[in-house]
C-alpha cells in the first residue's frame, strides 16, 4: 500500500442555502480553505472527485455545473458518485494507490432543502418492492430502533442519551444546525414523531458542502505538519430488502472494520448516524468500547448535509490527528436506508 | 428583494421496468391474490422473495404459495405522511412476517392509532378490487378472523412482466444569486452576462464560478442582442411537451460582446435555410406577456446582416 494520508478539510453546515442546488458558490471558499491549509493550488491536485445526486437537485447533471468551482479548463482528472462524498474518497485512495496521481482533492454538496428530503431517498429503495409504497427514510430507521428496543438492545433512555451528549457537544460546533443538550428527562418528554422516534432522534435536514485534500508520501508531509496516515479503508453493503437483514446489527459494518483492520487503539470515532439509535448498532459493530470517544463533533444528528455528512465525520477525525488530539482515529460513513451501506477510514498521526 | 429568485418545479416521469422471472413471479401472484414466497439458501423462506440470496449470492429458484396472514415484527407511526404513501392520513409500515415464511416484509397497516398496533399483532391482506400486480394491491389489516375478500375473481391470463412506476417529486427551486441576475434583467428587457475577474470571459448566462478560473463571476455586463449562430440542429422528433411543430431548429446564438453562447430557437426561416455564421436578433415577446424567463424571448431571427467570419466564432464551438 502506498502511504496516505488526509491533510486538508473544509465544510459548510447550514439549515438551507438560499441559491442554486449546483452549489459553485458554496464551493468555491471551501476549495479556498483547502488550499491555504495545503499551500496548494489547482495546478497541485492531481484528481478530482465529488459525491452529490441529482435527486436531491432536481436537476440532470448537476454536479456538472457544479465542477465550475474547481476550475475545469483545461480539462483536469475528474470523476463523481452518486454517494456521499466519503464514497469518492475511496475513489480518490485507490486513484493514488495505482500510483497515477499523488494529490486527490474529494468534494461532496447537497442542498436537501429544496424538496422533502424523507421522501426524496424513497428512490434509493428496490425500486420492486419498496419504492411503490414510497417508505420514507424515517420511517424505515424507526423500524430498525423497534427491533432494538422490542429485542431489550437498548430502550428509549439510550436513545435519548445519544442525542443529549450529541447536542451538548455540537455547541462547540460552529457549523451545528442543531445544538444544546437539555436532559434525557426533558427529550422523553417530547412528543412521538414516527413511533418510537422523535424529532430529535432523526438528523436535522441540512444543506451544505465539504472538501478533503488527500496526499501520498513526501507530499502529504509537505502539506500537513502532522498528516493523518490512512492506515485502513473499507466499505460494505446489505442487501437490499430490509426484511432479509437483522436491523438490529450491521454486517455490513462489520466487514467494513474488519478488512479496514479493526479499531484497535482507536481513541476517537466520528460516527455517521443520522438516527440515535444507529449509533448504538455502529458502537457494537465497529466493536468500539467505552473509552472510545464517539463524535466529539456532536455528529450527524447535529447537522446531516446530504452527500457530504460521511466526509465530514473522516474530515472531523483528521482534525484531533492533526492537533495532536489523538493518535489514532476512526472516521465512518453510511447510505442507503437504515445503514444499508458503510464506509470505515482508520487514520493515524505518527511522531 | 430576496437574494434569489425561487420558483416552485415539479420533475414528474415514469419509470416503465421489465421484472424478470422472480419478480414477475411475485407480483403476478399479488395481482391473483396471492403471496408468493422463495426459497433462500438456507432454506428459509423470504418475502417477497430476492432474486438472489442475500447471503450465498445464489439464485432463487424455488418459489412457495403463502396464506395472505401474518404477523407484525416491527412498526412505526407515520404522523406526517408524505404524497405516494398507501394513506394520505396517519397510518403505520410495519414488518410484516406472512405466515409460513421467515423474513419481514415492509407494507402498511391500516389502523387508526398507534395504540392499536403492536409487535406480534396478527394481520391479513385487504386486497384491492382492482389488482395490477404491484407492491399496491394490498395493505395489511389486524386479523380479525374475516375474509380478506381476495380469492375472488378470475387469476389474470398474462404473467406479469414489466411495471410502471410513476415518480414526481416537489422542489422549491432557487436559482444561483448569477442566474437570479440574469432572470431578473430579462424581465427588463435586458440580456445580461457577467464577466471573470481573471481571464475577463463574459459568460452568459453568468455561472457561479468560472469554469477556467473557479472564480465568482462579478462584474456586470450588458449584452448586444445580436449575434451569430456558432451550431445548431433541426429538431424533427416529436416528444411530450413540445410547444413548437417540428421541424424546428434549436441554435447555439454568440452574443456579441460574450464569449459563451447561449440556445435559443431560430424562427421566422425556414429549418433547411440556417446556418453556421448567420447573424440573428432577439425577437421579444409582448411586454405584459414578461416574467423573469428566458421565454421572455420568444426566439431568435435572422439579422439582415451579411454572415460573419468562421474566424469570429471558430474558438466558440
Ligand atoms: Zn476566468
Amino acid at each position: 500500500m502506498r502511504e496516505t494520508a488526509v491533510v486538508g478539510f473544509a465544510q459548510r453546515q447550514m439549515k438551507d442555502f438560499d441559491g442554486s442546488p449546483s452549489m459553485a458558490e458554496l464551493l468555491v471558499p471551501i476549495l479556498a480553505e483547502c488550499y491555504e491549509q495545503t499551500g496548494w493550488a489547482k495546478k497541485d491536485i492531481g484528481f478530482w472527485c465529488s459525491g452529490s445526486s441529482d435527486y436531491l437537485a432536481g436537476r440532470s447533471f448537476s454536479f456538472v455545473s457544479a465542477i465550475d468551482a474547481i476550475g475545469v479548463l483545461p480539462p483536469v482528472n475528474e470523476s463523481h458518485v452518486e454517494m456521499d462524498a466519503a464514497w469518492a474518497l475511496y475513489e480518490a485512495w485507490l486513484k493514488i494507490q495505482t500510483g497515477e496521481v499523488d494529490t486527490a482533492l474529494v468534494f461532496g454538496f447537497g442542498k436537501a432543502s429544496a424538496g422533502v428530503l424523507r421522501r426524496t431517498l424513497a428512490l434509493q429503495l428496490d425500486p420492486y418492492t419498496m419504492t411503490p409504497l414510497w417508505p420514507d427514510t424515517v420511517s424505515l430507521a424507526a423500524l430498525q430502533a423497534r427491533a432494538g428496543l422490542d429485542a431489550g438492545l437498548w430502550d428509549e433512555a439510550a436513545l435519548a442519551e445519544v442525542v443529549n451528549r450529541s447536542l451538548t457537544d455540537a455547541e462547540k460546533n460552529e457549523y451545528a444546525v442543531r445544538a444544546g443538550g437539555s436532559s434525557v428527562e426533558e427529550l422523553l418528554a417530547r412528543p412521538m414523531f414516527a413511533d418510537p422516534l422523535r424529532k430529535h432522534d432523526c438528523a436535522p435536514v441540512t444543506d451544505g458542502a465539504a472538501a478533503i485534500v488527500l496526499a501520498a508520501g513526501d507530499r502529504a508531509r509537505e502539506a500537513n505538519q502532522r498528516p493523518a496516515w490512512i492506515s485502513g479503508i473499507a466499505h460494505s453493503s446489505d442487501g437490499l430488502h430490509l426484511g432479509t437483514r437483522d436491523l438490529t446489527s450491521s454486517g455490513s459494518a462489520e466487514r467494513a472494520v474488519a478488512a479496514a483492520g479493526g479499531t484497535a487503539g482507536v481513541q476517537v470515532a466520528e460516527l455517521h448516524a443520522p438516527f440515535s439509535h444507529q449509533e448504538l448498532v455502529l458502537r457494537s459493530a465497529l466493536g468500539l468500547g467505552n473509552d472510545v470517544r464517539i463524535s466529539p463533533s456532536g455528529g450527524a444528528l447535529a447537522a446531516n448535509p446530504m452527500f457530504s455528512a460521511g466526509a465530514i465525520r473522516i474530515g472531523e477525525a483528521a482534525k484531533q490527528i492533526w492537533d495532536g488530539s489523538a493518535d489514532k482515529v476512526l472516521g465512518h460513513a453510511t447510505s442507503g436506508p437504515a445503514l444499508q451501506q458503510n464506509l470505515v477510514c482508520v487514520m493515524e498521526g505518527r511522531n | 428583494m430576496s437574494r434569489t429568485l425561487q420558483a416552485p418545479v415539479t420533475v414528474a416521469f415514469d419509470y416503465t421496468r421489465s421484472t424478470g422471472p422472480v419478480i414477475g413471479r411475485f407480483l403476478t401472484g399479488l395481482r391473483d391474490a396471492t403471496v408468493v414466497g422463495g426459497r433462500l439458501a438456507d432454506g428459509r423462506v423470504a418475502v417477497p422473495p430476492p432474486e438472489y440470496d442475500p447471503v450465498s449470492h445464489q439464485a432463487v429458484t424455488e418459489f412457495v404459495d403463502l396464506p395472505d396472514t401474518g404477523t407484525v415484527t416491527s412498526w412505526t407511526w407515520v404522523s406526517e405522511p408524505v404524497a405516494g404513501q398507501p394513506f394520505d392520513r396517519p397510518f403505520a409500515y410495519a414488518l410484516v412476517t406472512v405466515d409460513g415464511a421467515d423474513t419481514g416484509w415492509l407494507h402498511a397497516v391500516d389502523v387508526a392509532s398507534a395504540a392499536e398496533i403492536e409487535t406480534g399483532m396478527k394481520v391479513r391482506a385487504r386486497w384491492a378490487e382492482q389488482r395490477t400486480g404491484s407492491v399496491n394491491d394490498l395493505v395489511f389489516v389486524p386479523d380479525d378472523g374475516g375474509d380478506s375478500g381476495g380469492a375472488t375473481g378470475e387469476p389474470g391470463n398474462e404473467d406479469v412482466d414489466r411495471i410502471i412506476t410513476p415518480v414526481s417529486l416537489d422542489y422549491s427551486y432557487a436559482a444561483s444569486p448569477e442566474e437570479s441576475a440574469f432572470f431578473r434583467g430579462l424581465a427588463e428587457g435586458r440580456i445580461l452576462g457577467q464577466r471573470c475577474p481573471q481571464c475577463k470571459k463574459v459568460y452568459v448566462p453568468p455561472r457561479g464560478a468560472c469554469p477556467t478560473d473557479g472564480v465568482p463571476t462579478s462584474e456586470e455586463v450588458e449584452l448586444a442582442q445580436v449575434g451569430t449562430v456558432t451550431t445548431f440542429c433541426v429538431v424533427n422528433v416529436p416528444f411530450l411537451g413540445q410547444k413548437i411543430k417540428p421541424p424546428y431548429v434549436s441554435a447555439y446564438v454568440l452574443l456579441d460582446g460574450a464569449d459563451i453562447a447561449l440556445q435559443h430557437l431560430i424562427l421566422d426561416i425556414p429549418a433547411e435555410e440556417v446556418r453556421m455564421g448567420m447573424r440573428v436578433e432577439a425577437v421579444w415577446r409582448p411586454r405584459d406577456e414578461w416574467g423573469t424567463s428566458i421565454e421572455n424571448i420568444s426566439h431568435f431571427a435572422p439579422a439582415d446582416e451579411p454572415d460573419a467570419d468562421f474566424d469570429s466564432y471558430k474558438h466558440h464551438l
